[in-house]
């Protein structure tokens, strides 16, 4: 019986979409302090490659899943059809959401078949396959505010276990009234990984993971830091701040309560 | 993959509380269906309802969780001794060492759906006492199970739909694989809500009858709801010829439509071949299969010659969803126990309310539950979003 004792994974590709954060090219000249943040709301892009009859229906995190997935996948030269896929989220569509649960309590609750097949938590997956062909698994997955954390956890464990890439897409989007004054998410955020069990002609950094105790690194940044506390999927910036900057060094990042994900970051490039 | 033992399972579903109501229910081929007379809920069709969910009471250090998923979770963590085995494993082994890989498509979204007929009129605001992170939130499931049973290890929530706690099977066996973890509670809770009997009505897949999988008439669906887990560990060097592996784990994706198959059936194919491969198994090794067998006319049809083509047309085979309906984020795991259940007792269980087997589908459907030694089951999970997962079990020896 062969037993794993490390968690590790090569770095690909990266792709991000966030608030005053168009892509990952501006995204590593914010973190490693080349430009300064201009935070205004999140730019979301046309969803590319879905069919004309699927566009019409995809909601915020389709969106911006598939934004930051295809921009992992192109810098990290890899077709996204050939690759498994962790989807992350700290809740599902919260405007969906919001429209069912007011229709239900209406005195009509015909609801829309559109959006019930749209609210269920995997559906930035679902159009991630029909947009890109893609048919290996597909894995949604949520840990509250610690969806980041458990999202690499799982792509860390398939790219170990099971030698292969994987792609991560962890992405939050917020609610609407009534809901965003109890889960009150800014805005959207989004980001990608493509992780390798071997280095390859694009790899940024070697990654060695696992769980420990102790805080998660805060941002030095206070702009910053107030974005990775407020969007469970931007709790990734303290890492990837290191991926920016070429640094390698160690970071923690939040997991559950009481715990955090440390890694150590190596082999930058 | 290595094979993990279930060293302790339970189920509970409209077919019983516990182990030997579940099983006592499909020697007799009993349904739990009944017409749906659940909360306000003004819909002709049947439910798979669990008994006596809302008298449960949660201990008060549990009560920030409190919602009817986490009540049906903790009606069942209570029973067939689960609760004492996970403590006995985590004393072993270390409470970081034990994962909770739980599955759920709406955890407590009945206390939302119930919350927003009671906002503020004037301010619209949700009432004072909503609780989004215990009972509304998708991981709420997972933050229950972990801290009632005392673990500390990674928890998560998958929700894919109707495949969510069958991958969880294959998420666990990763991380066992690779060395994060010794053990994990594994399983799935769905429990009944507006959002699924309103929503799976609107795209007109529920059936106004207790639903018939894989009959000539099937026409939709029968939601249920159920709470199952088991408890996965690598197998000990003493475990005994009824011990229940977990031998070998297949997903895929469709890639074709949020809501429907794939026509050519290659999502659950690709599921079916990457499990037997896993598991070193030819199709011929397979003695029964619990099929996905929702009841809807497409499902169906789809699943029945996806099977035909990878294990052959004789495989004997039922869908357990006639008595428990469709548990959905609850299924997979469900169905998982009913497959434990089956190799331990060497039963197949029937397919019931099916009176007129569908010609069409190539299948070998039982109809009546026959005690025959087995070796080797598969259960098959199909989600929205064109998510697929097949697990197979075997015996120990």
């Amino acid at each position: 019986m062969s037993v794993v004792t490390a968690l590790t994974a090569c770095v690909e590709g990266v792709g991000l979409l966030g608030p005053g954060l168009a892509d990952w090219t501006a995204a590593s000249q914010v973190l490693s302090g080349e430009s300064p943040w201009q935070r205004v709301p999140t730019v979301l892009p046309p969803p590319e490659r879905l069919p004309s009859a699927e566009r019409r229906r995809t909601g915020t995190l389709v969106r911006l899943s598939l934004a930051a997935g295809l921009e992992a996948c192109t810098r990290a030269q890899v077709d996204p059809a050939t690759l498994p896929a962790v989807f992350a989220s700290s809740g599902g569509d919260g405007q969906i959401c919001h429209e069912i649960c007011e229709t239900l309590a209406s005195a009509d609750r015909q609801l829309s078949p559109t959006r019930f097949h749209n609210s269920v938590h995997n559906a930035a997956a679902g159009y991630w396959g029909i947009a890109t062909g893609a048919t290996r698994a597909a894995n949604a997955l949520c840990a509250y505010d610690a969806s980041f954390g458990a999202g690499l956890l799982e792509a860390l464990c398939q790219v170990t276990v099971e030698r292969t890439q994987v792609l991560l897409i962890a992405y939050d989007a917020s609610y609407p009234e009534p809901m965003h004054a109890v889960r009150p998410i800014p805005d959207a955020f989004a980001v990608a990984l493509v992780l390798a069990p071997v280095a390859g002609n694009a790899t940024l950094a070697h990654l060695a993971a696992e769980r420990a105790s102790g805080p998660a690194d805060r941002m030095t940044d206070t702009a910053l830091e107030a974005l990775r506390g407020s969007i469970p999927a931007a709790r990734s910036l303290p890492l990837l701040a290191l991926l920016a900057r070429r640094a390698c060094g160690r970071v923690a990042l939040e997991y559950l309560e009481g715990a955090s994900l440390a890694l150590e970051v190596s082999e930058c490039r | 993959m290595t094979p993990l033992a279930l060293t302790s399972f339970t189920a509970t579903s409209a077919i019983g509380r516990g182990l030997d109501a579940t099983l006592a229910s499909l020697e007799a081929q009993r349904s739990g269906l009944a017409p749906c007379a659940f909360e306000t809920v003004a819909l002709d069709t049947y439910v798979g309802e669990v008994a006596g969910v809302d008298a449960i009471a949660l201990p008060a250090e549990l009560a920030e969780f409190d919602c009817r998923n986490n009540r049906l979770a903790w009606l069942a963590l209570a029973a067939d001794g689960f609760a004492g085995a996970v403590a006995g494993c985590a004393a072993r082994l270390g409470r970081e060492r034990v994962g909770v890989f739980l599955g759920t498509s709406t955890a407590g979204i009945l206390e939302t759906e119930i919350s927003y007929r009671r906002r503020d009129p004037a301010s619209g605001a949700l009432p004072a006492d909503f609780r989004y992170r215990g009972a509304h939130n998708t991981f709420s499931l997972a933050a229950f199970a972990q801290r009632a049973l005392r673990l500390a290890g990674p928890a998560v929530v998958i929700s894919s739909a109707c495949s969510s706690s069958a991958k969880v099977f294959a998420s666990a066996q990763r991380a066992i694989a690779a060395g994060i973890i010794d053990a994990a509670v594994v399983g799935g809770v769905d429990s009944l809500c507006l959002t699924t009997l309103y929503g799976f009505h609107s795209l007109q897949l529920v059936s106004r009858t207790p639903c018939r999988p894989f009959d000539s008439a099937r026409d939709g669906i029968s939601i249920g709801e159920a709470a199952a887990f088991a408890l996965l560990e690598r197998p000990g060097a003493g475990a005994d010829a009824d011990a229940v592996l977990l031998v070998g784990t297949g997903e895929s994706s469709d890639a074709y439509h949020m809501s429907s198959p794939a026509p050519d059936g290659r999502g659950a194919r690709a599921a079916m071949r990457q499990a037997l491969a896993a598991a070193g198994l030819e199709p011929g090794d397979i003695d029964y299969i619990n099929f996905h067998g929702t009841g809807t006319p497409s499902n169906d049809e789809v699943e029945a010659c996806a099977v035909a083509s990878v294990l052959g047309r004789e495989v004997a085979g039922s869908s357990t969803k006639g008595a428990t309906g469709h548990t959905l984020g609850a299924a997979g795991a469900l169905e998982a126990v009913i497959c434990a259940l089956a190799l331990q007792q060497g039963l197949q269980p029937a397919g019931v309310n099916t009176t007129a087997i569908d010609p069409a589908l190539p299948v070998s459907y039982l109809r009546a539950s026959r005690r025959q030694p087995l070796a080797r089951v598969m259960s098959n999970s199909f989600g929205f979003g064109g998510s697929n997962c097949s697990l197979i079990f075997a015996r120990a020896g």
